[in-house]
């Protein structure tokens, strides 16, 4: 009977944190009639505990990561850390934005699935802003003070080039997830990349455009101060040449230009069947929105920075008939089934924006860099320069790895090899362009090769 | 396509119709944004190096009063004018009136100028983010008329035609109001004119808010042209309107307007004339020869003091 009070007292007890006025103490009849409510409770909390078991069961496993080709280590530190630098302020926060966010996402997903076994991996972020020496500075920081075992990043090509050497020298993995211009993974055999080089993803672009519009004659525009857009001019300067394709003229701007109506001007004047834009997303908006406020409604092929939701949020009906190669398209008609998880996962996370592939090529880099990690297994007592080594060979070894990317492979200068997308812009959203002029494209002109 | 690859031969182009539009255009918001600076520097005779970020602020202020506040275009202009005066005379009341009093050499008034600079673009940072701000698309007419030569935007009269109202309102305050008298005095000498019972310190407070309120109406107007507004958009149009004061001569209200069209100009026909790649070297080389050959510029008089 004692035990019975104690019960409703443990009740009562409970009920007054829920109400105003203090609820008198218990009798035993009272008792009688709660305590079936008292079983009810039981009853269901067993249920909801189990259900949410059920639940963390399912979510244990995602479609991302070699979990059986690696056994999961049990030797390895009890937090991992590795660093990522991006581009979080300034103009290019557009990239960096998004890219930090997948990068957490897809850490979220490694420590709860236990992908490490026991030990957490832990990214800490540094802010480059677009900017050379800031990616210095922040590269610093994370490989000789922070000594983390690998860096994600950073944001820019341009950075790139200034940042990786100090992970080089240092013996660090860097894993660029945006860098895409050339000579890249020249820089050493710790410089590491999942994005398309723009020489892999051009020459198709362009080739595939050629067969559906029928390009003779083109404008060519880029930024003339920037890695990345300049190496993607020089390929498309090439491509055009390859195939034959009439420069009609070629204009430069800066990087933070916003008035681009002299030199459009000048390209549109010349009666174009195209334009050919190498920008980054901020120019590349305000390009799309003057060329078309100049009258032109022609199609305009664009660059890699070209190819990002934000674009076409800003520019509305006028980037319509914008053409851009990619690596991954949110409206891929073929996505691999690990790309669908990561955008449901995506956009469940972070309410109302949807993945673009800066975000995809960030998660399947994070995912990438864990799988280093639980491959190379390294000792939790190991130096840090072991443990750095054996993270850089085990990412050296990834094959045929199943990622939002689709099937993954690094070549021998640790380029990434899988299939690129063409897509147009049509109705408002990136589709594959061999979908939206379907009828005209053979399947011999999808840009595998 | 023969003749026009003869870069002289490609002006005469039938681009260059539009090419003039595009020039005079930019001119027109160049000129607004220089007037500020020039208002300030012939008052006081400092460079106020925060007038960017004042002009930044006057965007976003114009940018906030017409998403989230839902009032017109027309009546967030005036209310970024007022805004960004505001902020112009607490950026006088802070970063340059103690100096004043202690009578602290100019320089250390421009290096308060800087910091007061970043400090505001830094709580832009913090309020509006990174990420570049628009209108909604389809708020600004930017149709082009149908059935013109060329192609204007109703937007891009709305910017001219604000622009020279602005100067010339000003214009009119300075040269023929009794405040202007007042301004032209202590620009000429602080202690003659309030000898003679000007009150310095208000005309103080007078010439920055009239200079924010220019940089204000610039920022609105820049933004709706141009449609992308972050919390560094000052720094590109910083350094063109340091150039336009220095070419129109130093504190030279006149001297402003006249720099901004040139500098515009200088910048489409260079593109124009097909050396896109060399613009900013033609502009920056003009200014290396005004400086040497003509330093009180374009319009100055050699001796005379400014306003």
């Amino acid at each position: 009977m004692i035990e019975r009070r104690y019960f409703c007292h443990l009740y009562r007890y409970a009920l007054n944190f829920m109400v105003a006025n203090p609820v008198p103490l218990c009798n035993e009849r009272e008792f009688k009639m709660k305590r079936n409510v008292m079983a009810l409770i039981s009853v269901l909390i067993v249920f909801v505990l189990a259900f949410s078991t059920t639940l963390a069961q399912d979510s244990e496993q995602p479609l991302v990561g070699s979990w059986d080709e690696c056994p999961t280590p049990e030797n390895l530190p009890e937090t991992v850390t590795i660093g990522a630098v991006f581009g979080l302020s300034e103009a290019v926060a557009v990239y960096g934005t998004s890219q930090k966010q997948a990068v957490e996402l897809a850490v979220e997903e490694i420590n709860t699935s236990g992908y490490l076994g026991a030990s957490t991996l832990q990214v800490i972020f540094e802010d480059s802003a677009g900017n050379r020496d800031q990616a210095i500075a922040a590269m610093t920081k994370l490989v000789e003070e922070d000594n983390v075992l690998a860096v994600i990043g950073p944001t820019l090509s341009a950075e790139a080039f200034a940042a990786d050497p100090i992970a080089q020298e240092n013996g660090t993995v860097v894993m660029g997830v945006s860098n895409t211009a050339i000579g890249l993974t020249d820089m050493g055999d710790y410089v590491f990349r999942d994005s398309l080089p723009e020489a892999a993803v051009i020459p198709g672009t362009i080739a595939q455009a050629r067969e559906t519009l029928g390009l003779t004659k083109v404008g060519l525009l880029y930024g003339n101060d920037d890695d990345f857009t300049v190496s993607g001019y020089e390929v498309f300067k090439q491509t055009l040449q390859d195939s034959v394709i009439e420069i009609l003229g070629e204009e430069t701007f800066a990087k933070g230009d916003v008035d681009f109506n002299a030199q459009l001007t000048n390209l549109i004047g010349a009666n174009p069947d195209a334009l050919v834009v190498s920008a980054l997303a901020a120019e590349a908006t305000q390009i799309i929105l003057q060329a078309r406020s100049l009258g032109y409604t022609g199609p305009i092929i664009g660059g890699n920075g070209f190819n990002s939701p934000a674009v076409l949020k800003d520019t509305g009906a006028a980037s319509e008939g914008l053409i851009v190669g990619g690596a991954w398209n949110y409206g891929n008609p073929n996505p691999s089934e690990s790309s669908v998880r990561f955008v449901e996962l995506y956009e469940a996370r972070y309410e109302d924006q949807s993945p673009d592939q800066f975000a995809a090529q960030a998660y399947t880099g994070a995912w990438l860099t864990a799988t280093a990690i639980r491959c190379g297994n390294f000792a939790a007592d190991a130096d840090v320069a072991t443990q750095r080594t054996a993270l850089r060979d085990a990412l050296a070894a990834i094959k045929d790895f199943d990622s939002p990317l689709g099937v993954f492979s690094f070549d021998e200068n640790r380029n990434p090899i899988h299939d690129p997308i063409a897509q147009i812009v049509s109705e408002g959203k990136f589709k594959p362009l061999a979908v939206v002029l379907g009828a005209q494209a053979t399947p011999e002109a999808t840009p595998a090769s | 396509m023969a003749l026009s690859a003869i870069p002289i031969f490609y002006v005469f182009d039938m681009n260059i119709t539009q090419q003039i539009v595009n020039a005079i255009w930019l001119g027109g918001v160049y000129s607004l944004f220089a007037l500020g600076y020039a208002l300030v520097f012939s008052v006081l005779g400092v460079l106020n190096l925060a007038h960017s970020a004042v002009f930044m602020w006057g965007a976003f202020i114009g940018l906030v009063a017409v998403t989230q506040l839902n009032i017109s275009v027309w009546l967030a202009i005036p209310l970024a004018m007022l805004g960004a005066g505001i902020i112009s005379v607490l950026l006088d009341i802070v970063a340059f009136a103690p100096l004043r009093r202690r009578n602290a050499p100019r320089m250390s008034q421009l290096i308060s100028s800087i910091g007061a600079s970043i400090l505001l673009v830094n709580f832009a940072q913090l309020v509006f983010g990174t990420q570049p701000r628009r209108f909604a698309l389809g708020s600004i007419p930017t149709e082009p008329f149908a059935g013109w030569p060329v192609r204007v935007t109703p937007i891009q009269i709305i910017i001219l035609l604000v622009s020279v109202i602005l100067m010339a309102l000003l214009q009119y305050l300075v040269m023929r109001r009794r405040v202007g008298q007042a301004m032209r005095a202590v620009a000429f000498n602080q202690q003659v004119a309030s000898l003679l019972g000007v009150n310095v310190g208000g005309i103080f407070r007078l010439t920055f808010f009239l200079a924010g309120a220019l940089a204000g109406a610039a920022g609105v107007l820049y933004g709706l042209a141009y449609n992308t507004m972050t919390p560094f958009m000052g720094d590109a149009v910083a350094l063109k309107g340091l150039t336009v004061i220095v070419l129109g001569g130093l504190g030279n209200i006149q001297g402003a307007v006249v720099g901004g069209f040139v500098v515009a100009a200088l910048e489409v026909f260079s593109i124009a004339a097909g050396s896109s790649n060399y613009r900013e070297a033609i502009v920056f080389t003009l200014l290396f020869f005004i400086l040497l050959f003509r330093p009180q510029g374009l319009v100055g008089q050699a001796t005379q003091t400014r306003a």
